[in-house]
């Protein structure tokens, strides 16, 4: 059975269609990236898929894991194995990154019928995922991404991945705003985090990412539609060509 | 409701009640204080919203309540009941019932070899000598009505003394319980902390209430921090929401002394927290920090005024507020600059989230600066939770209510981590959790579940 399948997905942001009949099918283990020009409707995408509430589905549907999607609070996904990484996330002075991903923890196992994880527990897991990251072991203390940079902002983003153990993860433009070095960590971050019980999405613009991220399946989005989809070389191809051949398909479509 | 006349005629009454009973009757300095506090008092009467400094708090409800001023014997309290106001690791907790100190329920114990904290009124007969240097000295009771009227209402408080370099580690607790009444009852404690050079200690004043019912607090603390010394100040209101708590610290500051006065507001009905430090010896530096929350209709106003009246002084004021329900909240921040105080370096920073839409606040920095060479800045922001943070909690699997309490809890800890870690943060840390997560469990949880009618509907956020 397949993980997620989004079937003839319409998604309108106040009063303008931004998703205009998305097909995708994800299977156990697989990943997949989503790439596009700008406002082509990845991130929403990537959004509605963590269930963020202000956008209108119009139409379609989507199961995960044969559950009706659309039907869960942001929480709830959550709790079921959904995690997004977000392309800015958010800072929230006051809070310790250690306290936000133990509470985090927490509430997803609470789900899940696991026990709570105490301090002394969680904080061995917790530093050892860091070094996967190769993260400062200060940042742990320091207010959530407050006063981070940017590559440590999107490593603290797979840190989170590493600790909830998703079975749906999506990266929402990871690659972002990153140069080559920390893109390499968060890459081989995500690489360690490959399995056959989890799923990746990878939301880009640019082909760089896959070069460290392989990916099963390439699939283009242009104007709210996939408009191609293919292997890993169809990533090769757009970041020759562009997306200019891509979008002139689309508005043939 | 009763009338101005009337009301006088009470007051006077309950005035001249008291020179018979008080531990002060022999002392003619402090009866001629007191007569002229209440000479000023019968002549400007309670303030009203044409006052300038009152502008956004009415206290008619105070002035048309026929309190009565409460007596020795007027409330009982057993051990039992004060249980939960228990503070773990303070040097000493000594008990207030109705403004009186009450030996059989105060505890003390640890404190330093020669660090007095006890009774005011005790102090008076004991020894006035030291208070005639201190109380009344500092306090204008031309300031405003509430002053006055407590000088001329002092019947007993706190009186705390660290000597010449002692530090006393621990935390001095002085829990103040109003007992609750079927008649309304006024109590006008009266506090006076001296801290000799060198000296450090924090001190806590702790207002609760036992029961519901009307009743007012007019508080009045002297804190004289001598030369270099380290002292931090924790006010913690968290009466019954018919209470009135009207609260004023007044701070005497000498050279190089430090002080941190946190206030942390989260109960009454009506409160007014006076803050009043005059950093009067060169290189004082002074952090005025604090946090009202505020549900129902509280009305929670903190009144800031901050003296720089010697060089090189740093103040820095930070007042945080959440306000839901149809709360009502105040920050008004002056800062005066007198003419030598050069190398002035002042901030205000006045910060509040509004969690409906019937919540309020008025904040109003006012700067006045007599001299030339100096720093002062100000600033206030009014928000609300920030749906892209709320948001990101919950995509991480917390639940709503949950991820509003951390939140707020975020917002409040601004304030928490401005105080020095210890046993009276941690008390305040554990106390702030549970309230917060009160205040999230009452905000409105937006709607996600699906309607009939709506189809694939989602509303947004507000």
């Amino acid at each position: 059975m397949s993980l997620l399948e989004i079937k003839n997905l319409h998604v309108k942001v106040e009063s303008h269609e931004i998703l205009k009949g998305i097909n995708l099918t994800v299977n156990s283990g697989e990943l997949h990236s989503i790439m596009g020009p700008n406002g082509s409707g990845k991130s929403t995408l990537a959004q509605v898929l963590a269930r963020r509430e202000n956008y209108l589905v119009t139409a379609g549907e989507i199961l995960y894991d044969g559950k009706d999607l659309l039907s869960l609070k942001p929480e709830e996904a959550a709790a079921e194995g959904i995690f997004m990484a977000f392309q800015y996330p958010v800072e929230i002075p006051g809070i310790t990154n250690v306290y936000f991903l133990r509470s985090a923890l927490n509430a997803v196992r609470k789900h899940r019928a696991l026990e709570e994880m105490d301090a002394m527990d969680f904080l061995p897991m917790f530093r050892e995922k860091m070094k996967l990251l190769e993260m400062d072991e200060k940042l742990m203390n320091r207010s959530v991404n407050e006063g981070f940079s940017g590559g440590e902002k999107k490593r603290n983003e797979i840190l989170q991945m590493a600790v909830l153990e998703p079975k749906l993860a999506i990266l929402d433009e990871t690659d972002s705003g990153l140069d080559i070095d920390a893109l390499k960590i968060v890459a081989k971050g995500v690489n360690a985090l490959r399995s056959v019980e989890r799923s990746m999405i990878v939301v880009t613009h640019y082909q760089r990412l896959l070069n460290y991220i392989v990916p099963d399946f390439v699939h283009v989005l242009v104007n709210g539609r996939i408009v191609r989809s293919g292997g890993p070389e169809l990533a090769l191809e757009l970041e020759e060509k562009g997306y200019v051949d891509a979008e002139r398909q689309a508005l043939a479509v | 409701m009763i009338t101005a006349a009337q009301q006088l005629e009470s007051y006077l009454g309950s005035f001249s009640r008291l020179e018979k009973q008080a531990a002060w009757s022999g002392l003619s300095w402090w009866r001629k204080l007191r007569e002229d506090a209440f000479a000023r008092f019968t002549e400007v009467g309670f303030p009203t919203p044409h006052d300038e400094d009152w502008r956004f708090t009415n206290v008619s409800a105070i002035a048309q309540t026929p309190f009565q001023l409460a007596g020795k014997e007027s409330g009982r309290v057993s051990p039992e009941d004060l249980e939960r106001w228990r503070v773990p690791g303070a040097a000493c907790q000594l008990v207030f019932v109705n403004g009186r100190f009450s030996s059989e329920l105060s505890r003390t114990g640890k404190l330093p070899a020669g660090v007095t904290a006890s009774s005011l009124a005790e102090q008076f007969t004991k020894d006035p000598k030291v208070l005639e240097l201190h109380l009344g000295r500092y306090l204008d009771i031309r300031r405003d009505a509430f002053s006055a009227l407590n000088t001329a209402f002092t019947a007993d408080g706190a009186y705390v003394h660290i000597p010449k370099g002692v530090v006393a580690g621990d935390p001095i607790y002085l829990l103040f319980v109003s007992t609750g009444n079927n008649e309304p009852l006024m109590t006008h404690p009266r506090n006076l902390i001296v801290a000799e050079e060198e000296s450090q200690a924090s001190v806590v004043e702790d207002y609760v209430s036992l029961n519901a019912g009307a009743a007012f607090c007019n508080t009045v603390t002297e804190l004289v921090a001598g030369d270099s010394s380290v002292i931090a100040h924790y006010m913690i209101e968290r009466e019954d929401p018919q209470a009135f708590n009207v609260s004023t610290l007044r701070i005497q500051q000498g050279r190089s002394a430090n002080v941190a006065s946190h206030s942390v507001l989260l109960g009454g009905g009506l409160v007014r927290n006076n803050v009043h430090p005059v950093l009067a010896g060169e290189g004082a530096e002074c952090l005025i920090n604090g946090l009202f929350i505020g549900n129902g209709r509280q009305h929670l106003d903190n009144y800031m005024l901050v003296e720089h009246a010697s060089p090189h002084c740093d103040s820095r004021q930070f007042y945080n507020g959440i306000l839901d329900g149809r709360a009502r909240g105040v920050f008004h921040g002056r800062i005066v600059v007198h003419k030598d105080a050069q190398k002035t370096d002042a901030k205000q920073t006045n910060r509040n989230l509004l969690l409906s839409d019937d919540a309020q606040i008025d904040t109003k920095p006012q700067l006045e600066i007599y001299a030339d060479d100096v720093k002062c800045t100000h600033g206030a922001t009014i928000g609300q939770i920030e749906e892209n943070a709320l948001f990101y909690l919950r995509s991480r699997g917390i639940d709503e209510v949950s991820a509003r309490k951390i939140l707020l809890l975020a917002f409040a800890n601004e304030c928490l981590d401005r105080m020095k870690q210890d046993s009276v943060r941690t008390y305040l840390e554990a106390l702030m959790n549970r309230h917060l997560f009160q205040v999230a469990n009452s905000v409105p949880v937006a709607r996600t579940d699906r309607g009939e009618d709506q189809g694939r509907n989602w509303e947004e956020l507000g």
